[in-house]
């Protein structure tokens, strides 16, 4: 919470003030990113979700196949290299490796697209709420509050019987349940905040609410609200995912890491190659965003400067 | 005490009654009607049918006659399942759902607290680390993905456990259930506990029992563990909501007929009244489940109990 001004009065204690000026516009991101290395499993977890996006986006450059063809001479056949099936063949003959990087791009994206959606709405609502204050933040807060309680997996699953499983709206369905955490940090953080003094002179200047909110708290909020974004990726994933597996969440042809799981699952007693390199995939993903979060965490986080 | 209580339970009031506003009416406006068949119905019985289930009148009145229905216990009818109404389908599974849930919970609880408290206790050491890996692994990984690779080592591999089914709750038939629910709550809870009891023993008494010469088990059970514990019970909600949900998926795929399966199939099914009722009662009952984790952290950390009083 206070990561950024600790930082900088460290800096500023043991450095001379011709150089201040820079390092105190440098040094939070340097430090993080210095404390942030030191985490062996974040680093490798980045490197491994780096390696995948890139594999997602050049699949027709990895393998001859495409995720749609069906391959009739190799239906359900085992992985193998010989006839280039890496990952071995569906039940109805696709490529499953095609298939899984599918399922990956779709999962990948989702947890980008549905992350900025529930940016979009906590960071504003949080912002709002904090700055205005006073009455604006008891009923923002309360709704908040009442909105904690709801079983949101059961609101899921009635918006998609709701919205006729369009993907896009899937995108926005899933943003949309988890702003709530975010909102409630950006409140947290913007009741100190705008306690500065670069606020206030802002407010004297004349500069319009909306303006302040903008340039002078929001973007000094991007720190903590890393962090969340981070964390907020494998549960946008996880959701979307589990929503597939009931056969809920995306539909054929397009696929999702959560279909080809629950595919697989019907298929392992003979075809066990058909659930674990999805659920590998899929767990890998989780995996590695909780990794970095984590580390991200522990970078921004004082107390762990030791 | 009954103050706190009180306005607690006024407070729960408004958010059952926008769980059952939202769900009503994004039920109501989902495309398709519960009388869309492969054969069109005649004419007369379909106005007849909409006239006895109130779905030719506004969607505000249909509102107004569901919210008198459920003040009185009455889901209605299934539109699926013949014969039964939503509130004998709900009392048939729930009960399947409880025992399940009920025994992943404690089983949960003492190995994450167990673990988490002999991880702290020895920090840093290769057992913390282990069980901090271990944890994360059982985070990430997502029950659905869990239960079918537990089903295709025990059950398929080495035929250990029935791959499913529930045989009226047979021992054997329980386990993998209960593993795969239980799982990622001993994964948090091993984690919370772990940083609790890392800042708990950080504190001067401790420094002082120890210096003291008590013995480690008696600091650990006597002075240690109820602060300890302070984190892991707030913990107790989110890990209610996550068990429910993991049921959903968990009674899917061991094929157990519990209310997690027939939610799952009302929602395929489109059987509005069904999905409806499930939804409403696992909200009411996560609130209210919700209120006594909240009063059992009043009793146990005094200083929650005064603020409650005062305001």
């Amino acid at each position: 919470m206070k990561t950024q001004p600790a930082i900088v009065e460290v800096v500023v204690a043991n450095d001379t003030t011709a150089m201040l000026e820079a390092r105190i516009i440098q040094t939070p991101v340097r430090q993080v990113w210095v404390r942030f290395k030191k985490n062996l499993a974040a680093l490798i977890s980045m490197g491994v979700i780096g390696l995948l996006v890139i594999a997602v986006l050049i699949t027709p450059v990895l393998s001859p196949f495409n995720g749609e063809d069906i391959d009739y001479e190799s239906i359900a056949s085992e992985p193998s290299l010989a006839s280039g099936h890496v990952f071995g063949t569906d039940s109805l003959g696709r490529d499953l490796f095609v298939r899984t990087m599918e399922g990956s791009r779709i999962s990948l994206l989702i947890g980008l697209v549905a992350t900025v959606v529930s940016l979009l709405i906590g960071v504003n609502y949080g912002a709002i709420a904090g700055y205005f204050g006073g009455r604006v933040d008891a009923v923002m807060m309360r709704l908040v509050d009442i909105l904690y309680a709801m079983p949101f997996m059961f609101f899921v699953i009635l918006l998609m019987v709701f919205f006729g499983r369009n993907i896009y709206l899937i995108f926005f369905a899933i943003g949309a349940i988890n702003w709530l955490d975010i909102a409630r940090i950006v409140r947290g953080q913007t009741l100190a905040i705008k306690q500065q003094a670069y606020v206030e002179a802002a407010q004297i200047y004349g500069a319009s609410h909306w303006k302040i909110i903008q340039r002078h708290i929001v973007p000094n909020l991007l720190g903590v609200v890393a962090v969340y974004i981070t964390l907020t990726i494998p549960q946008v994933i996880l959701v979307e995912s589990f929503l597939s597996f009931l056969g809920l969440g995306i539909q054929e042809p397009m696929t999702s890491l959560g279909a080809l799981v629950s595919d697989g699952a019907n298929e392992m007693e003979s075809y066990s190659w058909m659930l674990i390199f999805p659920a590998t995939f899929l767990s890998i993903i989780l995996f590695g965003f909780n990794f970095i979060g984590d580390g991200l965490r522990d970078a921004l986080d004082p107390k762990q400067v030791n | 005490m009954l103050e706190y209580f009180i306005r607690r339970l006024l407070g729960a009031i408004p958010t059952i009654f926008i769980i059952i506003l939202v769900s009503f009416f994004l039920i109501r406006l989902a495309p398709g009607g519960p009388f869309d068949f492969d054969r069109s119905l005649a004419p007369e019985i379909q106005v007849n049918l909409n006239a006895k289930f109130h779905l030719d009148e506004p969607v505000y009145v249909q509102f107004g006659y569901y919210l008198k229905d459920i003040l009185q216990g009455d889901f209605g009818p299934s539109f699926q399942y013949k014969n039964y109404t939503v509130t004998e389908l709900i009392w048939q599974g729930f009960p399947v759902s409880v025992q399940l849930g009920l025994s992943a919970m404690v089983l949960a609880l003492f190995i994450g607290c167990a673990a988490g408290m002999l991880a702290a206790y020895r920090q840093n050491s290769k057992f913390d680390y282990g069980v901090m890996t271990i944890s994360m692994l059982g985070i990430s990984i997502p029950n659905f993905v869990m239960a079918p690779l537990l089903i295709l080592f025990f059950s398929i591999t080495f035929s250990i456990f029935p791959a499913g089914g529930w045989n009226d709750g047979a021992f054997q038939n329980r386990i993998l259930p209960i593993i795969t629910l239980a799982l990622p709550q001993v994964a948090y809870i091993a984690r919370i506990s772990r940083g609790s009891m890392i800042d708990v023993l950080r504190n001067p008494y401790i420094r002082t029992a120890f210096s003291k010469g008590l013995p480690t088990f008696y600091i650990v059970t006597r002075h240690a563990l109820k602060p300890t514990l302070l984190p892991v019970i707030s913990y107790l909600g989110p890990a209610l909501a996550g068990i429910i949900t993991g049921s959903v998926v968990v009674e899917q795929i061991y094929g157990i007929p519990g209310l997690g399966r027939y939610f799952v199939q009302g929602a395929l099914n489109r059987d509005y009244t069904l999905v409806m009722g499930v939804v409403v009662f696992y909200g009411v009952f996560i609130i209210v489940l919700n209120l006594f984790v909240d009063l059992l952290y009043g009793w146990l950390d005094p200083q929650i109990r005064v603020q409650g009083q005062k305001t």
